[in-house]
């Protein structure tokens, strides 16, 4: 089980660097007047080469790489070009807020979406359809635009919720809830349709293998089956929807969080891109493929120990 | 949105029956009608074509130009002029829906035919000929698979600047994933297929191959996939200038979304016509999708409406049926007490077309206490099927359509049941009828130990302590002649071989002191020689706990080593029953005479078997 561990988090760790090597040439290459985008039209052709060498945009690409690879790994990724503030602590700051929402959504989905697949599976019928025209809605309506309904309903014309969060670290637990409430409905929605679904799909294909006929020639009771032999063989299908979704919401939260002017990724990652603040974006990018590999490495570890044939090998 | 991203992709992935004829065009018109059957196919493609031609004839339609904005004329209500009202910045809502229509609709094309042009020939290739190129592409895939999508447009948006061509493109590229492994699967799973080896062998380069055998066997499932990530990419295309990062000088859906919103205290419908605009698309795509996927996975659909029409002319004759059956169970009632007494029994499925398709029909046998009694039959004469309903195990489409079972004096099945009476077998099956399956090692769940589906029937049925369980579970594993208990009792069911996990079942099926034990082919799946030594074993045990055992096999010299009594089917029927030595000497029907031929003549009976020496179990 640890070998198994530590390769995955190689294979993770060589996924990092790829990623890393990729986005930074992407961004550095296709960005030809940086130094002038910052200081603006009015700057002198002097003013613009100082500012080159201060970013150091004098030197070839791959030893620009190889630098930030090693301040990266003290822990340094750089500093945002316009407001000058670190990186690694804006992110910092922002962090919680944003992995708060995905987790809060993560596990709502997780319960809800299991809870439905599996009855609609077992009771089929009326839940079963719904299941279906439930997924069909959550695919075509965009979780962003449900987002958007939610606040306009929700919030501006009821006033039930609020629009826009006031959030900060220190905030009490309540303002967090109040604040986070409709955001985390936004994100979530989309991932109850579609994972309710592809459970039910799992969990009919179990229930049609032989050890379910044979345990209950057994004499071991339906709901003993469903919940301790069926649920555990249909969970890796489930886990892997989930970690993908997951993904998924990484991006999603993004536009979540702008339209709830929530204090998370997403409204620095827009400004970042909207401003071509390379180190900033950069940054995003790191922690979003760092939050990825930990969960596939967490959903690896967690089907190695539903799946006695994995743990072995 | 972009949650849905790599969901829509792993989701679309299973790959749909291939459609069967080589003949490509038939296939497909037959698909074609299905869909135009169908309500929610035509709907969507109604909706499809019209806000096609909606946003072609942009150019033609609309009142004005899609930037032209009218100052004094800001956030109107709608009027003759504006028929949707206008914007913040005075531009007519209705032209720039239409012209929005046209660069979303655009943007997605373009979105899909990188994505195919990029996923359809690597997969291709990595199905066709593996290999490296395999190894390199689904490593590509993992990575692209593990990132999201619109991250991955920020960073191109920070890069490349706001362009909704660059963003598409890239947004194909990491979506081809998607592509690439329906592709792949469904090659591989037709590269081995007879059909192309016989290409293969008559002389077509590989290059015919693919585009006439493989190609035709990939086509629908991307068209499915398609209309799946056309949505996809509308969703996030819009995402993104939601976020105010896209052209602010193009009208698409996505930029009045983002309009809208800032207004969204003044004037709320701004938001509402992209909205509409975006999930009606979508949402017809979604739909299209579904209807194809429907129409090439066959009649369901059909087989669902025409049921209803089957059941209430099948509720007519029931009742006469009923009627019938009812005078037959007064003769039986009183007669003499078996074990396990069947009466005329029928099971059939509901088809298609709304007849019901017999399994088994018009079936009688009996067993008692301390008898074997064998069931013989070719795959499909319905022995199986008959085991299934005294143990209460049909599928769930299956009906009684005809006579009755009796447990020891009780009706399991009644005549005029539909259904077997699960109340009453749920409390028989396990402490009183037992099963042992044909395939071990699919018939234990490999989440668990043996041990542990060993000792939890006992604990739930017989109401014993684990740790008394766990002592008599020792016991059985060695009384089935397994060597080493304890190590076994620990195994997971991978890691045994397939005549101990059979041993393993054995031992399960008489843990609780069953009276009647069925036995659905227990050695089929074995070797030959521990085929010889699970029969010695399921005799001994017989013998030594004088149960009762229904043996269903195909093989008459399981059959003359082990029973007393045999029951001939064919097709559903029971075509000759009687004591086994009668019925091998002297077979009265053609059909146990060429059963028995084909068996016996020229072969080493099993019987030889049984006395060659044993194979060590650990």
């Amino acid at each position: 089980m640890i070998r198994f561990i530590a390769k995955r988090l190689g294979s993770g760790l060589v996924v990092l660097f790829v990623v890393s090597a990729l986005t930074f040439f992407l961004l550095y290459i296709s960005s030809g007047s940086i130094a002038r985008n910052i200081l603006g039209d009015q700057a002198t052709a002097e003013q613009v080469a100082m500012k080159e060498h201060e970013l150091g945009l004098d030197q070839p690409l791959p030893v620009r790489y190889f630098a930030w690879v090693g301040d990266a790994l003290t822990g340094n990724l750089g500093a945002s070009w316009f407001t000058s503030e670190p990186v690694a602590n804006s992110l910092a700051t922002r962090i919680p807020v944003t992995m708060t929402m995905v987790f809060a959504a993560m596990i709502l989905i997780a319960i809800c979406a299991a809870l439905i697949g599996v009855a609609a599976a077992v009771k089929r019928g009326w839940v079963d359809r719904a299941v279906q025209v439930g997924a069909i809605l959550g695919d075509s309506i965009p979780g962003f635009v449900i987002g958007v309904i939610l606040v306009t309903i929700l919030a501006i014309q009821l006033g039930i919720f609020p629009a826009t969060s006031t959030i900060s670290p220190d905030s009490g637990a309540e303002a967090w809830v109040y604040s986070m409430t409709l955001p985390v409905i936004a994100l979530l929605l989309n991932g109850v349709t579609g994972g309710a679904q592809q459970i039910r799909s799992a969990v009919i294909k179990q229930l049609e293998r032989d050890y379910v006929r044979t345990l209950r020639s057994r004499g071991i009771g339906e709901g003993e089956i469903l919940f301790k032999h069926v649920l555990r063989s249909a969970a890796p299908a489930g886990l892997t929807v989930l970690s993908l979704q997951l993904i998924g919401m990484l991006g999603g939260v993004v536009i979540i969080e702008q339209i709830f002017a929530l204090p998370g990724m997403g409204p620095l990652a827009v400004a970042a891109t909207g401003q071509s603040d390379l180190p900033v974006v950069m940054g995003v990018v790191m922690y979003t493929v760092v939050v990825v590999i930990v969960v596939n490495l967490l959903v690896d570890i967690l089907n190695g120990w539903l799946n006695p044939k994995v743990r072995v090998s | 949105m972009s949650d849905s991203v790599e969901t829509a992709a792993a989701a679309a992935a299973p790959v749909p029956p291939a459609p069967t004829g080589q003949s490509g065009t038939v296939v497909r018109s037959t698909v074609l009608r299905r869909l135009f059957r169908n309500p929610l196919g035509l709907i969507a493609m109604a909706i499809l074509t019209t806000i096609t031609l909606l946003a072609a004839l942009a150019p033609v339609i609309a009142p004005f130009q899609e930037n032209f904005a009218n100052i004094a004329k800001t956030l109107a209500a709608p009027d003759a002029v504006n028929i949707l009202g206008t914007d913040s910045a005075g531009r007519d809502v209705w032209s720039r829906l239409l012209y929005g229509g046209q660069l979303t609709l655009l943007s997605a094309v373009l979105c899909a035919a990188v994505a195919i042009a990029i996923g359809l020939p690597s997969g291709l290739i990595a199905g066709y000929y593996a290999g490296k190129f395999e190894a390199v592409s689904n490593w590509m895939v993992s990575i692209l698979m593990s990132l999201p999508g619109l991250i991955v447009l920020l960073t191109i948006r920070a890069a490349f600047g706001p362009s909704v061509w660059i963003s598409m493109i890239a947004f194909g590229i990491l979506i081809s994933p998607s592509y690439f492994r329906l592709t792949r699967s469904a090659v591989q799973s037709v590269r081995n297929e007879l059909y192309v080896d016989a290409a293969r062998v008559s002389g077509l380069s590989d290059r015919s191959i693919i585009a006439r055998h493989i190609f035709s066997v990939v086509r629908a499932p991307i068209i499915i996939q398609t209309a799946a990530i056309a949505g996809v990419a509308i969703a996030i295309q819009s995402g993104l200038e939601f976020l105010g990062l896209g052209d602010p000088a193009k009208a698409t859906w996505g930029v009045m979304l983002s309009e809208g919103f800032k207004n969204v205290y003044l004037t709320p419908t701004l938001l509402f016509w992209p909205a509409f605009a975006m999930a009606l698309t979508i949402g017809a795509l979604v739909l299209l999708g579904n209807a194809i996927r429907d129409a090439l996975e066959d009649a369901d659909k059909i087989k669902h409406r025409r049921k209803k029409m089957h059941d209430a002319e099948h509720a007519a004759s029931a009742s006469a049926a009923k009627a019938a059956r009812k005078t037959l169970a007064a003769v039986e009632a009183g007669t003499e007490h078996h074990l396990v007494k069947v009466t005329n029994l029928g099971v059939g499925y509901p088809q298609a077309d709304g007849s019901i398709k017999k399994v088994v029909d018009d079936v009688s046998f009996h067993v008692d206490r301390g008898e074997i009694l064998g069931i013989v039959g070719e795959s499909g004469s319905g022995k199986s099927q008959t085991a299934f309903s005294i143990l209460g195990l049909l599928p769930d489409t299956a009906r009684i359509v005809g006579g009755a079972i009796q447990f020891d004096g009780n009706y399991t099945v009644a005549p005029g049941d539909e259904k077997v009476n699960q109340d009453r077998l749920s409390k028989l099956r396990g402490k009183r009828i037992s099963y042992i399956p044909q395939e071990p090692m699919s018939n234990l769940d490999p989440a668990f130990t043996i041990g542990y589906q060993l000792v939890t029937p006992m604990v739930r049925v017989l109401g014993i302590s684990k740790a008394e369980a766990t002592k008599r579970a020792m016991k059985l594993l060695s009384d089935v002649g397994i060597v080493n208990p304890e190590r076994t009792f620990k195994a997971y069911p991978h890691e045994v071989s397939g005549g101990m996990a059979q041993r393993v079942l054995i031992a399960g099926a008489i843990s609780c002191e069953p009276d009647l034990i069925i036995a659905d082919e227990p050695t089929t799946a074995l070797d030959v020689t521990v085929q010889a030594d699970v029969l010695e074993l399921i005799r001994d045990l017989q013998r030594s706990l004088g149960v009762g055992v229904i043996l269903v096999t195909h093989n008459f010299g399981v059959v003359a080593d082990l029973c007393d009594r045999v029951a001939v089917m064919q097709n559903g029927r029971l075509v000759e029953d009687g004591p086994v030595r009668d019925i091998l000497r002297n077979p009265k029907q053609k059909y146990t005479q060429t059963l028995l031929a084909s068996m016996l003549e020229g072969k080493t009976p099993m019987t030889m078997l049984v006395s060659s020496e044993k194979e060590p179990v650990a």
